[in-house]
């Protein structure tokens, strides 16, 4: 270990902190470094390859001989199976292997759930014999609506053990056990300070109730792999977030070495949380294709995708908030519920406790459990859920106090870095005039504004290893197993390498996406640059010093005096001794250099922080109908030291889109009375489109923490957190009425109308 | 998707011979056709195409106006005299759907496709709409569906924005079948849940829409076709509306006011109309007439809001008109 003193800081503003380096990682760079590419906006490596179709994503392989599988699902939200014949399926033309996941007397929980599956040579037949498969079912009673479910006497999801699975998406305060009665499940316990006290202290008292719904994943690639079996080893191309975790969950699950199976994801189609592990699409794959002998493909539909996959939980969130007359916070209470259907993790509380200061906090979380598809790991889970409605409770307050909301919380908020986000963002957006500007040309179109935090967590973790090699005719090599969701991991790696090794990003070729290379991260967590940069980065040193070591027994001086710049190397001190990169590489050996390189822990020491961000919404409503447009967001987001802008502004706009499309138009729908979903599909499960998207406009700030070698964090989470509580208090702007839940369709505003009318004539309706 | 056997029609007559056949679907466009056989509410054996029959895509403007069925939304949102003429006609074909699937989609397949309620598009619902016995919305998800006629069998909306546009301008439909050839108003064009769930029009097996007629319209008239949806992006209407006026110094001497998506068919207001014909042009004549408009309304557990959205629709679809 080495101790390095450090500047940290942002916006110019640096301090001095003495850093703890593990050995052999390299110190991190100094806000003084002049970077050659790192932090510029540089196109994809792969823009051109997907623009033109070449690219091959997992769901385009097709191999000699593949056959085609197909999963039938349950038609009931909750049965027994009695039986499960497999004999008619088998012996109908073309199939080659089926299989019974569920055996007589396990029981079916959610309508969609996997029963049995086949694998025939057409997809079409693989479907003929899934309707030849005859399962006796045993239906029982089911409850798929949150409320009902609460109820004593309600039919219990389960009856024993809860049997749901995480995934390594979730926060680890999903994992915890928790006490259940009925459907039930909790509270998922935080206390801080002293709650009674806290509002025996405020001088003002707000509280109310705010829903949301479910949201559903929509990758644009479904869930699926191929899988090919050469004797005993097992090869999958995967649409995955985490090629190792598939590799290692085949590996478990099927009884053989992790050695044994190899993942591959060149290229992938999205994930936003619910694409871990193999699955029991992978599973299953796996299984026929061992069956048949043949190479198995296994997709699914957008229905099954819809169904069975994952999705955001819903939320009733009860929040009561006090502050002093000069606005500061008090106290907060949440009690929030939660369906995630067969899974719990439906928990919204992390932006409450962690936004703004307050020293008397409590949350209590429950899940409830239904007869519904199982949540999953959702970008950002809970985040965007819970800063709806703290962030709601804010312009309560502000409106209770008399005081500006952007006022109240730059009073409340401890971050610095997101107090200055605000100030941006606020400037950007036009607040100081926003009252001025609620009237339009259209007497029935008011104009609201309104804004939201983000929160998230530091970031990134040992694990990811990497190597560089140096080849003798300059250019370079990055091998670096990380999958690329689309979110531009490759291009990330490549311009580390490229900027340590002082080369042009072209001279570097990145190869990344398989797991016979060195350990990648699973992308989750917003963990996948700060996790995989420095382990790139450490590679590049490290083969610099190989090189170094090289040229100087060439030049007979010890390897310290080598010197890199971009597109030289020489001898420090020694004009005479002075190479282009070229000349340099061509002195090396046959095979060239390599350095491999390692993620280091993240430093406790340096300038720990969260990840923050301040968003800002301007909408216009019509009164009459209660339609919303969203006319712009502006966002404000820091994430470390940024490698790509163009990627990383990219994310972003990705995080608001979709967080414009939860705010007004996604919604899973169950009809109460079949326990089935009336809209699994994308035509009425409604996703903003090409014309629903607003103006956005991104500023990043830079922020110089320490945590690890290249100051790198993500912004895939943090990037959808406070859209949707930004353009739900602007809509509440814009309508002089409070919205309280989501999505925020023409109805629910004139919902909200009404109510606020009501109460103002003196009654509630 | 079940196997079928695809049919290219070579001419009008032999498709609807073709299509007289058990269990065979018309395509023409195919892109509400795609959608049921892929969620296995249709299985047909055969489906007869008649995509690329020749001549059936014009639009002959004049005295009366003739729209073949094949011609596309595009066609009919971009055509400059059908813009000027029929407003709000080129504006209903504008306003459906998406750009790709406008270039695809028909007049002739916008009037005759199937209701988009998820239910009825759902194969796990055995609706009455499929044959079934119960309306699953009538007492379930019902956010979208009927405020009109929606206590009847089924209380699907209906899906066609050229037929809210074609009744508004008194239209005729010309059909073929193996009988013949007929003619046939668009105000008996569209049926009734309480006559038949199952169907949505008149049209018997084998019949085919060749054209739709629209007389000239007379001096001073005025129409206006509005719509309401959540999404700019591809999504169906909440409600529509359409009205055409013919005004004459300052009085509305007729007046047609038709309704989109709040009901099984598209829905004519008489109400509406009774308010404004022969009405002097004032000022709160639009919302008279809007409140007339949804008077009857009868709305589900979950869509009351759709009843004053249909008000505030008609309201201003008038005095756009009247302007």
């Amino acid at each position: 270990m080495t101790r390095e003193k450090l500047r940290l800081g942002f916006n110019g503003k640096f301090e001095e902190k003495e850093v703890e380096i593990a050995p052999d990682d390299p110190v991190p760079w100094d806000p003084s470094h002049k970077f050659q590419i790192l932090g510029t906006r540089v196109p994809r490596l792969d823009g051109p390859a997907k623009v033109t179709g070449e690219a091959r994503y997992a769901i385009d392989q097709r191999l000699p001989g593949m056959l085609y599988a197909k999963i039938l699902r349950s038609p009931y939200p909750a049965a027994t199976v009695k039986a499960v014949d497999l004999t008619a399926a088998k012996k109908m033309s073309g199939v080659r292997a089926t299989l019974a996941i569920l055996k007589p007397g396990e029981k079916v929980r959610f309508a969609g759930q996997e029963v049995a599956a086949v694998a025939a040579d057409t997809p079409e037949r693989a479907l003929d014999a899934l309707a030849a498969i005859r399962v006796e079912y045993q239906p029982g009673p089911f409850v798929v609506d949150l409320e009902a479910a609460k109820k004593d006497g309600a039919p219990a999801v389960f009856e024993g053990q809860v049997q749901s699975k995480t995934s390594a998406g979730d926060l680890p305060s999903a994992r915890k056990a928790l006490p259940r009665k009925g459907n039930v499940q909790g509270p998922r316990l935080f206390e801080k300070g002293n709650m009674e006290e806290g509002f025996r202290r405020a001088d003002v008292v707000v509280e109310g109730t705010y829903s949301t719904q479910v949201q559903t994943h929509t990758a644009l690639e479904t869930h699926g792999l191929v899988a090919r079996w050469e004797g005993d080893e097992l090869t999958v191309w995967a649409s995955t977030q985490g090629i190792f975790s598939v590799r290692d969950e085949l590996a478990e699950v099927l009884g053989i070495p992790a050695s044994k199976v190899h993942v591959i994801t060149e290229y992938m189609g999205g994930g936003f949380g619910a694409k871990f592990g193999a699955r029991i699409e992978g599973v299953t794959a796996a299984r026929l294709a061992k069956e048949a002998g043949a190479p198995v493909k296994l997709f699914l539909d957008r229905k099954e995708e819809q169904l069975a996959t994952g999705n955001r939980p819903s939320s009733v969130q009860w929040i009561k908030a006090g502050a002093t007359r000069d606005g500061k916070l008090t106290a907060l209470h949440l009690v929030v519920h939660g369906t995630g259907g067969t899974n719990g993790g439906t928990g919204t509380s992390g932006p409450l406790k962690n936004i703004y200061a307050c020293d008397n906090v409590k949350t209590e979380e429950f899940d409830v459990f239904t007869n519904a598809g199982p949540s999953a790991a959702m970008r950002a889970p809970g985040h965007p859920q819970g800063v709806f409605a703290l962030e709601a409770t804010m312009d309560e307050l502000a409106a209770r106090l008399g005081m500006d909301p952007l006022e109240l919380r730059m009073k409340n908020d401890p971050s610095e870095i997101r107090r200055e986000e605000f100030r941006i963002g606020a400037e950007r957006i036009g607040w100081a005039s926003r009252n001025a500007r609620r009237q339009t040309s259209d007497p029935a179109v008011r104009r609201g504004f309104g804004m939201g935090a983000a929160l998230w967590y530091n970031t990134g973790g040992t694990g990811p290893k990497a190597t560089v090699i140096i080849q003798r005719d300059g250019s370079a090599e990055v091998v670096h197993g990380v999958q690329d969701l689309g979110t531009g991991a490759r291009t990330m790696v490549g311009v580390v390498a490229a900027e340590e090794l002082g080369l042009p990003l072209e001279r570097v070729s990145v190869r990344i996406g398989d797991t016979g290379m060195p350990y990648g991260p699973g992308s989750g967590g917003s963990t996948t640059t700060p996790s995989s940069a420095p382990a790139v980065r450490a590679a590049a040193v490290h083969a610099k010093q190989k090189m170094a070591e090289r040229l100087a027994a060439d030049w007979k001086v010890p390897a310290s005096q080598i010197e890199f710049a971009p597109g030289t190397v020489s001898v420090h001190g020694d004009a005479a001794r002075k190479l282009s990169w070229k000349e340099a590489c061509a002195k090396l050996p046959e095979e060239g250099v390599s350095g491999s390189g390692e993620r280091a822990e993240n430093h406790s020491d340096a300038w720990k922080r969260f990840t923050s961000g301040a968003q800002f919404a301007e909408v216009e409503v019509d009164t009459e109908t209660g339609l919303v447009r969203v006319k712009k967001i502006v966002a404000v987001h820091d994430c470390g030291v940024v490698v790509n802008a163009l990627t990383t502004e990219s994310q972003i706009q990705g995080g608001i889109i979709q967080g414009v499309s939860y705010a007004l138009y996604e919604n899973r729908v169950l009809d109460r009375d079949r326990g089935l979903m009336v809209n699994p599909n994308v035509e009425q499960y409604k996703i903003a489109g090409a014309r629903d998207v607003p103006e956005i406009e991104v500023h990043l700030v830079e922020v110089w923490d320490g945590v690890n070698n290249t100051h790198s964090v993500g912004i895939g989470e943090p990037a959808t957190v406070p859209t949707s509580g930004a353009i739900a208090n602007a809509v509440s702007h814009a309508v002089g009425a409070r919205i309280r839940r989501l999505p925020i369709t023409p109805e629910s505003v004139l919902a909200a109308l009404e109510e606020a009318a009501g109460q103002s004539k003196g009654g509630r309706a | 998707m079940k196997t079928f056997v695809l049919l290219p029609a070579r001419s009008l007559s032999e498709a609807v011979q073709e299509a007289a056949k058990p269990n065979t679907l018309v395509k023409a466009g195919g892109v509400d056709v795609l959608d049921r056989l892929k969620e296995g509410i249709d299985t047909p054996d055969r489906v007869v195409s008649i995509a690329h029959l020749p001549g059936l895509d014009q639009i002959a403007m004049g005295s009366p106006t003739r729209i073949g069925a094949l011609a596309t939304l595009a066609r009919m949102a971009s055509h400059p005299e059908l813009q000027k003429t029929y407003p709000a006609l080129a504006r209903a074909a504008a306003e459906a759907a998406t750009p790709q699937i406008r270039n695809m989609a028909t007049l002739g397949g916008n009037l005759c496709q199937r209701p988009r309620c998820w239910y009825y598009r759902n194969a796990d619902f055995d609706c009455r709409k499929k044959g079934g016995a119960t309306c699953f919305a009538q007492d379930g998800e019902n956010r979208f569906h009927a405020i009109f006629d929606s206590d009847l069998s089924c209380c699907c909306i209906h899906p066609s924005a050229t037929g809210v546009a074609l009744l508004a301008y008194g239209a005729k439909l010309q059909t073929v079948s193996p009988r013949g050839k007929r003619t046939i108003a668009m105000d008996d064009f569209f049926v009734r849940p309480s006559a038949d769930a199952q169907r949505e029009n008149v049209l018997e097996s084998g019949e085919i829409v060749e054209a739709a007629v629209l007389p000239a319209p007379p001096e001073g008239t005025r129409s206006v076709y509005k719509k309401l949806k959540e999404k700019e992006s591809f999504d169906w209407p909440l409600v529509e509306a359409c009205v055409n006026l013919s005004v004459s110094g300052g009085q509305i001497r007729q007046a047609r006011v038709v309704l989109g998506s709040v009901a099984p068919t598209p829905w004519r207001s008489k109400a509406a109309e009774a308010v404004l014909s022969g009405a002097k042009a004032g000022p709160d004549i639009a919302r008279r007439a809007a409140e007339a408009a949804v008077a009857g309304a009868k709305p589900l557990a979950q869509n009351a809001y759709k009843v004053r959205l249909a008000r505030v629709m008609v309201e201003r679809a008038v005095r756009e008109a009247l302007a």
